[in-house]
Formats: structure tokens, sequence, C-alpha cells
């Protein structure tokens, strides 16, 4: 049965998003796509699904959601507070979500892109091959209240389980060498690599500003250099010496010098980190940089493998009166699941 | 004298094929040129290419091919010509877009004329008669870098940004036009008005132009221009195929 999810309340900053749109660079269009690709596969793998289906996207906060027909849910990417007719949601989870059920998703708890996929993904019309949203394209637009998105009844499995990869916090961003990195000295490449940078409040899809204390960074050659294609995850140096990191929906050229490349894989950790966060660079090889981004890719493809039950469901367990179900209460305040390393 | 050509490494996502590290009409030519014997390779690692003012960008996934091997192959269509010397492919188009020049729809006519060293008619004259080439595509999404102007017309951007100006608005400075895709904050000085769409992504073909078409634009006058109604997707604009 056909239905819609209908956007009761929205936060500022929500857009559907998929894997972007390629082959249109030499048109002067980017991919675009979810700022944090790794959680569209992390969604697709709890919901049983190709990576490719569209799911919402959340800057900062979500928004209060209904559905017109039973279906099912994941919450991926930057923590957010969610709960379901009021009863708390944990994320990086799978939840039913039945017709007419209120689904509340509050501000961010770590990170800063969440993300909320339904089963079947969202079944907009695509533009140009694609769902997304390209914000400084004029492709799309944000998603405001009231808005319907149509969507599919569908009986996916709810209560499974992710151990999400820990990117939400900021931390060391590998980086390569790219064809504008020369034009910075070898003094001013090791001082970049030295310093403790800070994501900028000011950061979206198409870049992240990143502030620190000191001097500047610029080039040899100023600011006449040529417009030169950008590819995301360059960080560009602007007049004022401020690095951006450029992401999805940066231009396709532009002409400030890039003293170099964050690796794809490494990406989502940037587009994640929230205002404030520490990030520092670090070069590496191109053969570790290929090893580090085949290794990443690999994990994304066993992500499917990597699933498992939230809560038992009561007709797998063939003992069920032996056990203490109280016990198996979960809140999504504390996360019983996280392993080390990966706290807010 | 042009420099030779050289081939860098694009992060992890491709290469580059340099043509000089300044525009010229030259390297302009070589790129475009260069661009399109690329694309008739069809090689299976290619997934994209782009031109901008003086380079190609290969798009290849240097996780999975080697960029060795995808560098000598480039070295190899690189070795079969003078490609500062190539011909502009054929089969471009060429585009008419009528233009209002000056008035409260273009403000600044005057004095970017004034800049230029011209009298207001003779800058007129010019822009309307001068045939430019899409240099690239690019800043946002078909949006053209037009040139070359004459000499003349070799004019700084100005010191502050222009708020912001329509879709479809003719700007210049250092020798180059460019028409808007949408309103945009620039430096560039709004000579003319046109109802050009660079970008309709409800059209069959989302985007009007391609590196290489060449555009003039005529002169209209105010009344013509309230009158004009769109006849296709990207505005009004009647195009010929350059053979």
């Amino acid at each position: 049965m056909s239905g819609a999810l209908t956007i009761l309340s929205a936060g500022p900053a929500l857009s559907l998003q998929d894997l972007g749109r390629r082959g249109y660079l030499a048109k002067g269009l980017t991919r675009g796509g979810a700022a944090d690709l790794r959680a569209l596969h992390e969604g697709a793998a709890l919901l049983g699904q190709a990576p490719d289906c569209a799911a919402i996207e959340m800057m900062g906060m979500g928004g209060t959601f209904e559905a017109d027909v039973d279906t099912v849910i994941a919450l991926t990417g930057a923590e957010m507070a969610a709960t379901l007719d009021g009863a708390p949601l944990i994320w990086n989870a799978s939840h039913a979500l039945s017709a007419g059920a209120k689904l509340v998703i509050a501000g961010v708890r770590a990170g800063t892109y969440g993300y909320l996929h339904v089963a079947g993904g969202f079944d907009t019309p695509p533009e140009m091959g694609a769902r997304s949203a390209h914000l400084t394209a004029g492709i799309g637009a944000l998603l405001q209240a009231s808005d319907s998105l149509p969507i599919e009844a569908s009986h996916a499995r709810p209560g499974l389980f992710l151990t999400p990869e820990g990117r939400l916090s900021g931390g060391v961003i590998r980086m390569v060498l790219s064809f504008q990195s020369a034009l910075f000295s070898d003094a001013t490449r090791a001082r970049f690599g030295e310093t403790v940078f800070r994501r900028d409040p000011r950061a979206n899809r198409q870049g992240v500003r990143l502030d620190m204390a000191g001097d500047g960074f610029h080039a040899e050659g100023g600011l006449s250099i040529v417009s030169e294609v950008i590819t995301p995850g360059d960080i560009q140096v602007t007049g004022d010496g401020a690095p951006y990191v450029l992401m999805c929906e940066s231009q396709t050229t532009g002409g400030y010098p890039r003293i170099g490349t964050v690796l794809p894989c490494d990406l989502p950790k940037v587009a994640q980190a929230p205002a404030g966060a520490e990030l520092r660079f670090q070069v590496v090889s191109l053969e570790e940089a290929i090893a580090a981004e085949t290794r990443a890719r690999a994990e994304i493809k066993a992500l499917p493998s990597r699933i498992a039950r939230l809560v038992r469901d009561p007709h797998d367990i063939a003992d069920l009166l032996s056990y203490q179900l109280i016990s198996g209460a979960v809140s999504a305040a504390a996360d019983p699941f996280a392993t080390t390393g990966e706290q807010p | 004298m042009s420099a030779p050509p050289t081939i860098a490494r694009v992060g992890l996502t491709g290469l580059l094929v340099s043509f000089g590290s300044a525009m010229s009409e030259p390297a302009n030519r070589a790129a475009l040129a260069f661009r399109t014997a690329v694309e008739a390779e069809d090689w299976p690692e290619v997934s994209e290419t782009m031109m901008s003012l003086v380079s190609v960008f290969v798009a290849v996934d240097l996780v999975t091919a080697p960029a060795e091997e995808i560098e000598a192959r480039l070295r190899e269509v690189l070795a079969r010509q003078d490609w500062y010397a190539a011909e502009l492919p054929s089969g471009r188009t060429l585009w008419h877009v009528p233009t209002v020049y000056g008035t409260d729809l273009a403000p600044q006519l005057e004095e970017a004329a004034e800049v230029a060293g011209l009298d207001p008619d003779e800058a007129i004259r010019q822009l309307s008669t001068a045939r430019v080439r899409v240099l690239t595509l690019g800043f946002a999404p078909g949006q053209p870098y037009l040139g070359e102007l004459p000499e003349v017309w070799n004019i700084p951007r100005q010191q502050g940004l222009t708020k912001s100006v329509p879709r479809g608005a003719l700007v210049t400075a250092i020798r180059q036009l460019i028409i808007f895709t949408g309103p945009t904050p620039t430096g560039w000085r709004h000579v003319g008005q046109t109802a050009f769409r660079n970008f309709n992504q409800q059209a069959e073909v989302p985007f009007a132009l391609s590196p290489g078409d060449e555009l003039v634009f005529p002169a209209i006058d105010r009344a013509a221009f309230d009158k004009l109604s769109a006849p296709n997707s990207y505005g009004a604009a009647e195009r010929e195929v350059i053979a």
C-alpha cells in the first residue's frame, strides 16, 4: 500500500538526500548527496535495502513525523534525542513506525547530520537521476512542516542495531597532497600539520570553515591562481588565510589554492564534527591513502553482516519464561552498545 | 610560446591535464580539443571529464585504477598533436541572445564603459557584436565564462560586491562575460540583461550550453525585452549549428 510520511514540524535544515548526482561536473554541478555518505550505507544495511534509497538529512535538529501506513524506519548519523509516542528510541537502529504514531526527533546530542531512513526509501520523483536536494544549485529545497513524502507500507525488520564507526567528535583527519599543495611552502605545510583547528559554526553542505589560533596559511602565488577543478574534501585556503574543507555541494571550480585533499573515508568525520570540535590534519602517502580507502570500502560492504538484534523478538526465544525481561530495557540516553572511545 | 602540458594527481579522484598557468586563448582551445579527444577514447576507468579555463580534469577512481597507467595513456593522447594549435571542434552551437544594455535593468553599463575608456554607445556597439565562446562552465550549474572580449575590456572587478544581480544578468570583467544562472552577489559589472536560462532542471536537457559553444548578444530595447516570450526552455534565444 502506498502512503506518505508527513512532516508535522521541521528543524531549520531538513532535506532529502541520497548518493547525489554524478556526471554533471562538466556542466558546473557537483555531486551533492548526503553530507555523511557512510550514514546512508548504515541506514540501508539496517533496513536491508540498497544504499541509493533517499533519506531525510537533519542538520542539528530533527522534527515531528507521522506516517499514514505501517512502516519501518532507521536512525543513523549524528545522535539525536528521539521518541516514538513518547517512548525513547535508540539511535543506529531500526524501529517499527505504525500508522498514526508520532515520531519526534529533537536536537543533536553528538555530531551534526542525523538521518531518518524509511523502508523502501522516500519515493519522490527523481530529478536528473537523483532525489537529493542540491541547495546551492537550486535543485529541490529544504523540507518544511506539512510536506508529505511518498512511502510504501513495509514489513522490514525492526529492532536491528548497528555499532557505527565513531566519527561524531572530530579528531585526526587524513589527507593526501594534491595538485596545488606545492604552492604552499614546506614550512607552511608543516605548520598546517601541527595546527589544532576547530570547526567554525559557519559550516554547511558547501564547506566547513576551520578556525585556529595564530597566522593564516598563504600560498606563494597569492591569489592570482587560475580557477581549477574542486573535488569534495579539498582543503581550500581563502584570502584571509583560513582553511575550508569543501564538501558535497561545493562549486565545481575555484580560484583559491588547495593545500591538500581529505580522504573520502574521513570526510564523514569532517561533516559530523560539531561546531567547536577539534580537527587536526595528517598527510598520508598515496599508498597509505589507497589502503585506508580500500579498507573503508570493505567495511561498508560488510555492514549488513554486522547488524545485531536490539531487543530479542519473543518469537525467537524458546524459553521465554525463564528470561528476566525487565533488565533488557534500554534507554536512548545511555547507549549500552557503544564501543570504547565513541562517546560524544 | 606555450608551456608543455603537465599532468598532476587530483587527490584520489583523478588526474588534471593542464595547458597553462593563466587563461589564454590557445590554452583554452587546447583544453577543449583535448577533452573531446579523451571523451572519444571512452576508457572504462574514466567516469567523467570536465574542462576549466585551461585544463582538463579526468575523473578516475585512483583507489582501484593505477594513476601511472592512466597518466601514460593521457601522455599518449597528448603526443598525438600540438593541442595549442587544435582546431575548434565542429557541431558546436551558436546562440543569439537578445540583450538590453544599460537602463534600470543593467545599471552598470555606463560605469563599465567609463572604466574601459569608451563612450556608452561604443561600448554597446562592441558588446552587442562581439562573438564570444564558452571558455568553461562552472560556479553555478550551466553558468558560462565567455571570452575573450577585445583588450579594451580587460577591466578589473569592482572593489565592492553588488549585493545581487538577477538570473540572466550579463556581467563583465577581465575580457570575459558571464550570464548568471541565478541571483548572485558579484564583483563583475552588470552591463546587460537577458531572458536566458543556463539551467532548467525540468527541461529534458537541463543545461543550455556546452564548453565551446559561441554566443552573440544583439541589442534590443527595453520595450522589446518586456515583450519577450520564452519560445523554448532556455529563454528567448535562437541557435544555429556551427559547422
